[in-house]
Formats: structure tokens, sequence, C-alpha cells
């Protein structure tokens, strides 16, 4: 299969992409051959998305060139990868909500008739034709808006399908999907690759990508690590080259005795979404919320924050019932929120890194009512450096940051609400490797000194190496809750996947 | 590695270099909008008092003070409305509204104290109406503006008609117009100034008015932080219609006429003053003094230019080419910049 | 306008409650909802055709109907165009400033060359009116300003240009021929020749709207205008023809306006832009883009135009029409919301028995 010798189907060489001064991509190289799935695997933030996005034609690389059959590809829209035969599958689906699913997919293509009209009886039969390939019923006729995410992933699947493509991209597109979701979008995959396609599938599910793939590339820090036959490959070596040292070394977790119970969560409920979510953090403990994505733990933080409604259930503060539904209410009472969505929910990204380190505690600021520059100024230097945050200038818009150091603002701006309770969701996606350790370490200097710690994490080591008390959920339930020495990868996937969730 | 010091590290941080900070101030300064329309302010003012006869005349600084004047006030908290990323295009038609139930209730013999009163309070309960329905309801406040802004006009038309109420007392109307001591400066600037440094303390030197740009720039980071987003706009919505009905007030007594067409077509002129003076269409970002200015601009250069014998409605192609030009300079500028850095990066 | 590209990420976080930034638009079960909205507005108008003509029977003579058809048709064109520029999440506020000056050019049009054989007048309206779309449309696609912006700038420009050329001069139904003038009061088998330009108007953009591409295209961008991007759309140029369309069809209104009402002056058509906007969203198109259709617009636009004759007809106050107006708006937004909500409600139920 491997055909080392072979003009390759897709190449990039030695490609290049800057953000202001960060290198998202540094000289990375690698090949795609006809009839071969090719996985890049790499932590977040290791560049992955930003090469998806040069072969999509959303990025130009600053040096570097991609090459189709040996020669040169000019990609300087998403027309033009359409065009040279490059289908991309996002993690997040590319939908109109307001156009029907037979339009999402031919968008652009629509087969027409007389006068160039749109043949819709032709286009809706084109799409009950590829539903059929993928072994699925979704009405043609209805909007694309309402769908679930992995129903809406098949629309992107279909689209990829209709304009057989050449070469097929795939961004971790099974963060969503359910095991015979992800065996059916395999089938496709193969399909393609049976018709001389190459594909190239990222994600972070080691199991997918040992059945699927031919050949893995690793990244790190936007650097090109190998490529190497799967065949020749472990896991362990595959994670080993991903973080670039030993993993157990990243997750020092210092033993703390546990203090009395702050956070207390009765019959959490919020319909739909999850439902009966009870559990307790003590003072000094780290609990970790784990799952797969989607099953409702970001919800229920958020829940617990005040920042969504709740249908039933209550969150009781050192004993004090919290008023529900109030952001306000809940950092009055001691919370803390770090979001799951940085760029969204954790930052302002347009402001100053003063600005949103101090954005949570403006009252407290206030003299009289008002705020002074220089107060302000020394408050957010002051959290700055405690958690040694890397800027030019206070004044500097926050998005100007890397990843690791925007989240270190974000810990700053609320640890300097002085909270009880922290909690933190994700709280190391699409950091470096340096400044992971720096917030583990972080999490742990601050449970021993006697703050309560929620973390959701969807990296199982993260969750094994932090964690006193792991909380299981499944498809909005806690199905199973395990101490510190029951925790391993089994039971923590065992119970994440449900396979326990009438027993528990 | 020891922690001797909460959270702490080896390293100290570096500090923020002096000279750095000093040169990046002088830059912040002059990269910032509202300074170059005070300096554009200025350099009319001056060049029209030279060339143009009259201009300077205290006569004239008075009318152009007091034409201003409404558009001011209603910019105040528009500036706040919209720098949350909302808009209030109901405004003029709340003055209308405001001014024509005044004419009313004067016709009905209550005595102007009481009715200055109450006409505040149902402007404020005008924008009541927006809020709720942009807050309560999560509708987009340009939809529910327009909507009011008809509603609103449509009322003021079937309160008074097409008549005109002017038979207000003399000493109301001429304190509409009378100045301070021998200046020219008319009392009812005095109470925009007034409000216009309330607005600025509040928008600039508060928690709310903080959170106000955070909202605008990212309402959802916002929440995340604990602003409570819909409450802040409802409020907002409700000062827009309060000083909206203050401004009718003024109106009225300004030109001693209450009329259903009051400050017909003002909201425009108010958005364009307010994006003049730097406040994003798109939320998060403005200064009350840009705003200011870009008030001040656009009334002495339309003052001018009608002192120069330019007919009035040709000033409009001058106001419409500032607003376009306040924002596609600014993104042009910026598109240029971004090329020019991708362009070095290419080469270096 | 606030179109929160930057927020797109966030409006797909499952079970979010921080709207308000969300902007409303027609959610989740279906062809059923924009069926009960399309008819929605159509029972409003039958309901409010019915009332006044049991009130007075002769609100639906010929004549009456013709009249309201006519006084309609400007509306429906300046609707339509409006539509087209909504649906791809634009709006388009110098309508009524290029309606009044392309009016106005087609008087001194005829001032100046009296012998202009109509077709060419027509033509060089609708030129001028597609110029001004293209002024708009090159500062929206190209310098990537927001549309109300620009198009509130413009809104200034073309009226202050049409002022400093008219110089207060007004042009009377004397300053044109007959022929041209005929053009507003004729009728083609009984129909008013205006309304029938107006429908053959929708029916074409409405055709051009559903069954091509590039029209199709402009409800993709108006959706969701990053996919849009990413799935290859040429945005910038697909919403540069929108304002163009826009420009075009207002200067067919000027054209039109000018024949029909014979006396043109540089304040003409001022303030439409507003009841247009109106008719487009009592019509059922999202001010957010992504959905409606030019019909809808169409009916809400003779549903503007039938509340001020009916209005009269029944003997009520008519400076009531602009608040009905008004609080037809506000109805149209908050139906649409309403609607949007409860589907939102009844997917959340749906999911939780692990669809």
């Amino acid at each position: 299969m491997a055909r080392d010798d072979a003009v390759p189907l897709l190449a990039v060489r030695d490609v290049t992409k800057s953000f202001g001064a960060v290198a998202a991509v540094d000289g990375v190289s690698f090949a795609l051959h006809g009839g071969e799935a090719h996985a890049l695997v790499g932590e977040n933030g290791a560049g992955k998305s930003t090469i998806v996005k040069m072969l999509a034609g959303v990025h130009r690389p600053d040096s570097g060139v991609i090459e189709m059959d040996g020669t040169p590809l000019a990609l300087g829209s998403p027309a033009d990868a359409r065009a040279a035969g490059i289908a991309i599958i996002y993690q997040e689906p590319t939908l109109f909500p307001d156009l029907s699913v037979a339009e999402n997919i031919f968008m652009g293509r629509q087969p027409v008739g007389r006068l160039r009209r749109i043949d819709k009886a032709v286009m809706k039969a084109e799409a009950e034709k590829l539903f059929d390939r993928l072994g699925v019923h979704l009405d043609p006729d209805r909007p694309a808006r309402g769908l679930s995410i992995a129903d809406q992933q098949l629309v992107e699947i279909a689209k990829a399908l209709s304009v057989d493509a050449r070469v097929l991209v795939m961004d971790e597109p099974t963060a969503a999907l359910s095991g015979v979701e992800v065996e059916r979008l395999f089938a496709v995959a193969r399909t393609l690759c049976a018709h001389g396609a190459a594909v190239l599938f990222i994600s972070h599910r080691f199991n997918e990508v040992f059945s699927l793939c031919e050949r893995i590339t690793v990244m790190r820090d936007g650097r090109w690590v190998s490529t190497d036959p799967t065949a020749d490959l472990t896991v362990d070596q595959v994670v080993r080259r991903m973080v670039g040292r030993d993993v157990s070394a990243l997750f020092p977790k210092e033993e703390v005795e546990p203090g009395e119970v702050v956070l207390d969560v009765r019959g959490l409920t919020r319909h739909g979404v999850f439902s009966d979510v009870t559990f307790s953090v003590r003072r000094g403990e780290i609990v970790a919320l784990a799952g797969l994505v989607g099953a409702g733990r970001s919800e229920v933080v958020r829940a617990v924050f005040g920042i969504d409604r709740l249908d039933a259930g209550e969150v009781y503060v050192d004993g004090v019932r919290l008023h529900a539904g109030s952001p306000a209410a809940a950092m009055a009472a001691g919370l803390a929120l770090v979001p799951e969505d940085r760029r969204q929910q954790g930052l302002v990204m347009e402001l100053s890194i003063e600005r949103n380190a101090t954005l949570t505690r403006l009252g407290a600021l206030a003299r009289a009512g008002l705020l002074s520059g220089r107060g302000e100024r020394r408050a957010a230097r002051e959290w700055t450096r405690k958690l040694q945050v890397k800027y030019g200038l206070l004044a500097d818009a926050v998005g100007t940051l890397s990843g690791g150091n925007q989240q270190k603002v974000v810990l700053a701006k609320w640890l300097a609400t002085e909270p009880k309770v922290l909690i933190v969701d994700e709280p190391t996606r699409g950091i470096d490797v340096g400044t992971k350790a720096e917030v583990h370490r972080l999490m742990s200097q601050l449970a021993g000194q006697g703050m309560a710690v929620v973390m959701v994490s969807s990296e199982l080591p993260e969750v094994l190496g932090m964690a006193d008390r792991v909380l299981v959920m499944h498809e909005g339930r806690v199905t199973a809750e395990l101490g510190r020495a029951e925790a391993n990868e089994e039971t923590v996937m065992f119970a994440a996947t449900g396979q326990n969730g009438t027993a528990a | 590695m020891a922690h001797d010091t909460l959270y702490a590290h080896p390293e100290a941080p570096a500090p923020e270099p002096g000279a750095r900070r000093a040169g990046a101030l002088g830059r912040a300064l002059f990269t910032r909008w509202d300074t170059w329309v005070v300096i554009v302010l200025a350099l009319v003012v001056v060049g029209a008092g030279a060339s143009v006869d009259g201009f300077a005349g205290p006569r004239n600084t008075q009318f152009l003070l007091m034409d201003i004047v409404a558009i001011a006030l209603i910019a105040l908290p528009m500036t706040l409305i919209v720098i949350t990323g909302e808009i209030d295009l109901s405004v003029a038609s709340t003055l209308g509204l405001c001014s024509a139930v005044m004419g009313q209730l004067w016709v009905a013999g209550l005595p102007l104290e009481l009715i200055v009163v109450l006409v505040i309070l149902l402007g404020a309960v005008l924008g009541m109406v927006n809020g709720l329905f942009v807050t309560k309801f999560g509708l987009p406040s340009l939809a529910v503006t327009i909507g009011t802004l008809a509603a609103y006009r449509g009322l003021s038309f079937v309160v008074l008609g097409d008549q005109a109420v002017a038979d207000f007392p003399r000493q109301w109307t001429d304190a509409a117009s009378s100045t301070i001591g021998g200046s020219p400066v008319p009392w009812s600037v005095l109470i925009a100034v007034v409000l216009a440094v309330a607005f600025a303390v509040v928008l600039h030197w508060t928690p709310f008015g903080r959170s106000l740009f955070a909202m605008g720039n990212n309402a959802e980071a916002a929440t995340f932080a604990g602003v409570s987003v819909n409450r802040a706009k409802f409020w907002l919505f409700v000062a827009s219609g309060a000083v909206a009905g203050l401004a009718g007030v003024y109106w009225t007594l300004r030109y001693a006429s209450a009329r259903a067409d009051n400050g017909s077509g003002l909201e425009l002129a108010v958005v364009a003053a307010v994006l003049l003076g730097g406040v994003s269409i798109f939320g998060g970002r403005g200064t009350l003094l840009g705003v200011l200015a870009g008030v001040l601009l656009l009334g002495s250069l339309r003052n001018a230019l009608q002192l120069a014998d330019v007919p009035a409605d040709t000033l409009n192609v001058v106001t419409g080419a500032l607003l376009i030009t306040s924002v596609v300079v600014p993104n042009v500028v910026g598109m240029a910049r971004s090329w020019l850095r991708q362009r070095r990066h290419q080469r270096g | 306008m606030k179109t929160s590209e930057k927020h797109a990420g966030a409006q797909r976080a499952a079970g979010s409650d921080v709207d308000g930034q969300r902007p409303s638009r027609r959610t989740g079960f279906g062809r059923r909802v924009l069926a009960a909205r399309e008819l929605g507005i159509i029972v409003a108008l039958t309901l409010l055709v019915a009332v006044t003509t049991v009130v007075n029977p002769a609100f639906l003579s010929a004549q009456s109907v013709r009249d309201v058809l006519l006084g309609a048709s400007i509306l429906v064109i300046l609707a339509v165009g409006q539509t087209v520029v909504i649906v791809s999440r634009n709006i388009d506020l110098s309508v009524g400033a290029v309606l009044g000056l392309v009016a106005f050019a087609t008087g001194k049009l005829f001032g100046a060359a009296p012998g202009t054989p109509i077709i060419v007048a027509v033509l060089v309206g609708i030129a001028l009116g597609a110029a001004c779309g293209v002024i708009n449309g090159v500062l929206v696609a190209a310098a990537r300003v927001p549309a109300l912006v620009i198009t509130l700038g413009t809104l200034y420009m073309f009226r202050g240009i049409d002022h400093s050329w008219a110089k207060g001069e007004q042009i009377n139904a004397a300053d044109m021929p007959a022929g041209f003038l005929r053009l507003g009061t004729s009728t083609l088998l009984g129909t008013p020749l205006l309304a029938v330009i107006a429908l053959a108007v929708v029916l074409l953009v409405g055709a051009y709207l559903q069954s091509y591409r590039s029209g199709r295209e402009l409800y993709a961008i108006g959706s969701e205008p990053n996919a849009a991007r990413l799935s290859g759309i040429p945005v910038g140029r697909r919403v540069f023809v929108a304002f163009v369309v826009s420009g075009a069809m207002a200067g067919l209104a000027g054209v039109l306006y000018a024949a029909r009402f014979g006396t043109i002056d540089a304040t003409v058509g001022t303030g439409i832009e507003l009841q247009v906007v109106a008719a487009a969203v009592v019509g059922g198109v999202a001010i957010f883009g992504g959905s409606g259709s030019v019909y809808g617009a169409a009916v809400g636009a003779v549903l503007l135009t039938t509340i001020g004759s009916s209005l009269a007809v029944l003997r009520i106050n008519p400076f009531w029409q602009q608040a009905v107006v008004g609080g037809l708006i506000l109805a149209a937004i908050g139906l649409e919301r309403l609607l949007a909500v409860r589907a939102a409600n009844r997917l959340r139920g749906r999911t939780s028995h692990g669809a």
C-alpha cells in the first residue's frame, strides 16, 4: 500500500503559517497517497487545524507549497480547494440552518435544468441516493436547523461524497458521534479510498486512528515530528511523540486531606440536557467530571454557575442555597467558572489584558462607585504576575496572547475573586505542554490550600492524574462515582459509554 | 522547585519598560479615532471662524449650540446603547410623541411643571417598551426600534393630528433660548453638559460602564463573568427614552410649538453623529468625548455651510460622506496594515 | 448591522441560554411554520379586507381595488429589492433617496430631451439606480463595513445630491410627455399597468431567489456567513449584486413614481425606506437574513397599503395608520421569535428521550 516512490496525490511541503508573532505551523511536510488513509495527530494547538484550513483554502501558507499530483496548487479560497477536489469535514458542521438538507449538500452545485433553473426533484433524488449509500434516513426537504450534531455530520459526509472528492479531510469528525455512526463514517472513508481517493483523518481517539489509517503523522507545537506506517507504531510511542516527554510526569497532584463539604449539588435537572445530577465537593478536593463529548458535563457546571436555567434541583454553597440562574449570585457565594470555550466565553478577545483580568471584580475595585485606572492596573499586574502571564503591555488586546497565556488570564481573573469553589471546564484545552503542566500544578496547589476544585476534562490522563474522585457522565446522567483508587481508563470509559448505566 | 510564595515561580516577570509605555501612549492617542474627530472639529471651527462671516459671532454661537442640544442629549444614551451592540432608532419618534403629548396636556390645562415631569416619565415608559422587547423577548433591537419608530410617530399623530400647540407661556419658551449671563452659551447647553459629564462618568469610570464594553464585544463572555447583560440593556433603553422625552420638552419650548412631526428623522442624525464620533456599530468600542466631538463637528459644519449660503439640504452630502468616511477609513487602514504585516512576514 | 459573526460559534453551543444576542429566526420544525407564517399575513390581509368590506361594500369595488394595487405597486417593487438584500443579512436604507434621485432625474431627462422614448427613460432610471447600488455594494462588500452604516451614509448623500441638483425646483406633469404619464394611469385588462409591472418584478425576482444557484447562495450567506465562505461561495460578489439589484429596483420605482405622480421635487420618497423594511419584515423576511421570500414581502407591502385605505373606509383617524404599521412590525418579529422558542423547546424535549 505504501508507495513512497510514487508521486503523492497531495503533498504538503515545508509550509509555514503565522498569526501575529505566533507560528501556528512551522515548516511542516507530509504526503497523502491515493487509496490511503493518513492520520494527523497532535495535541490541541499543535497546528493540525491550521493545516486543515490551508488545505481548505481558508488560510494561505506564508511559505511552502501544497502540491497535487506533483504540481503546486494555489488555494486562494475555499472555492479553489473545492475545484481541486478537496473536501473537508469540520469538527463543527458548517451548515446553513435555514436551508433544506438537500440544498446544504448541493449548495453552489445544485443540479440545473432548463434555463439553468435548479431542478429540485433531481436534487432531492440525488440527496436520497446519497443517504441510501450512507444507509441513513434523513428527509432531504427538512431544514438543517434542529438536526442533531450527528445528523449534521452526516449531511457533511453526504456533501463530501457528492463531490467525488479526491482528497477527503476529516477534522475530528467523530467527537460527537456514537459507535455505529463512526463505523458508518469509516465505511464511507474506506470506500472512497478504494476508489483511489486520499483521506486525511484527524482525531484524538487512538483506537480509531489505528483502525482506519495506514500512516500516522505526528505534530507538536506547530512542527512536524514524524510520519510512519501505522504498523510500525504503538499508541505509547505516538503519545510520547505528541507530548514530547513522558506522560506520567505531567500530573503532579498533592495529597490533601479533604475538609468539609463546600459545594453541594442536589438533583440538578435540565430537560433534555441532564437529569438528577447530584454530587458534593469538599475543601481541598479535586473532583473530575468525565465522560464523552456531549454527555452534559459542561452543561451541568454552567447550570451550577447560573448561566443556564434549571428545571429542577438545588445548589448549596457552604450550606446556603444558591439563587439559581444568576452568575452574579454564584460569584458572590464564592463560585468561579473557567469556561470551556476560552475565546468565546472566557475572555473578551478585543479588550485589553487588564480589562479582562479585572472584569470579574470591578465592584470590589471601585472606590465610591468609581474606578481609577491605576487601581485596576495594579490589580491586573498583581494577578498576571502571580500566574506568570507573558505579555508585552497590559493594554494589549488579550487576543494577541498565546493560548496558554490567555488561559492564565482567565484563571487570573477568577482566582482574583478568591473563590471557595473553582470550576474549570477543559482547563488545558489548546494550550502548550509547558503551560499545561503549570496549570496542573496550580490546581493542585489551590486544592492544597483548601480550595474545592471541580474539573471537567475530556483528557483521560488529566482526569486520572489530577482527580481525587471521578464522576462519570453518560447522556446527561451520572453513571459512576469512582474514587482515586478505582478510577482507571477502563472503569471510566466503561461508565462513559453507558455500559453500566442500568446498574449504577 | 520551591513554592515559597503563592503560585510562585523562580523567574520574576519583566516589568513594563517605561520608555516603551510612554511611546505607546502617544501612539495610542493618535491612533484613536476620537482624537482625530476633535482635531478635525478644531480645524473646522477655526477655519470657519476665519473664513465665514458671522460664524464666530455670539449670536451664531448661541444658535449653533441651541440647534445641537437635542441631538447631543439623545446621543448620550445612544452612545451607551451602541457600545452594548444594540441600537435605538425610535428616539426621534419618542421625542415627537412626547412633544405631542406635552401639547395636549397643555391644552388640557395642566401646569407645565407637572407636564414636564409626566412627559419625561412617558419617554421612560416608551423606552421601557423597547427594552422589554429586546431583553425579555430577545428580539433584535434594530427591528424592534424600527417598529416603535413607526408606532410612536403614528401615535403622536393620533394624539395631536396635524395641529400645532403653540401658546406656551413666554417665560418658558424664552427660558429655552436664554443664555448664561452675558455669554453666548444657552442655559440648555449647561443641562446637556451636566448630563454629558454624568454619562461620561458612568461609561468610563464605573463598573457598569466597563461591563457595557465587555458585553458589546462579547455578550457571552460578559455573562460568564457575572455581568447581567439583559438588565443593563433594559435600563439603557429606559434612559434613552427618558432623555428623548427631555429632548422633546426642550424641542417644544425651543421652537415654541408642539407638533406630531417634531424631530422627524432626527434618529439618523444622532446615529450618524455617534458613529462619526468613533463608536463601533458592532459594539464594544467608543468614547463619549468622541461622540460629543462628532455632534459638534456635524453641527458646526452644517452651520458654517449654511452661513456660506450652501443650501441646507445639500449639507446631507457632507453628513453622509463624513459618516461613510468614518467607518470605511479605519477598516481600509486596518486591512492595509494586516496586508503589510503579511507581506513583511513573508519576506522576513 | 449587528450581524454577530463573532457570535456564530457560540450560537451553536447546545442549550445556550445566553440569548438575546440571538437573532430570531425560523427554527426547527420546518415548513409547517413557514406555511403558518406566510399564511398568517394572507389571513391578516383577507380579514382586513373582509371587515372593511362589511362596513363599506364599495371597498371591494373594482375601482377601489385598482386604487389599492396602484398605491402598493411602488412599495412592492422596493420591497422586492430590499428582500434580496435583507436575505443576505444586510440592509439597504438608501432606497428612498435613490427613488427620489431617479424620479427627479427622469423629470430632468424629459425636460432636456422631450422626445426620449419611454423605454429609454425606464432603462436610464434603472441604470442610475443600479449605479447607486454599485456604490453601496462596493462599500459594503469591499470595505467590509456594515450595510446599516453605509446605506445610512449614502441615504444622506444621494438625498443631498438630489437637493443640490434640484435647488428647490419642482418638476410638474406639464414638463413630461403625456405618453410617459399614461404609464402611471393606464390599465392592462383592467389591472393598473404599474401593478402588472410590480407583479412581473415579484415573479422574476422570486424565481431568481428560489431557483437559481446565485439566488440560493444569497440565502446561504444570510443564514450562516462563515459556512458560506467555507463552502466556497463568493460572498462579496453576491452581496454586491444584491445591492445592485436593490438599487435597480429603487431606480425602476423612481421612474414609475415620476410617471404616476407627475410632480417631483427633491423630497420625493423621503422616509419610505422604513415602510419598505416594514413591508419586508411584516411579510416574514427575517431581519437577520437567511429566510423569507419576495412573495411574502410583496403581500406585506400590499397589506401596509391596504391598511391605509381601510382606515379611511372604517372612518378611523387616518393618523392611526403609521401606529398600526409599527404594531404590525412588532407583532411580526414577536411571532417569529415565539415560534422559534417553541421549536427549540420541542427539540430539547425530544433529545431527552435519547434521540
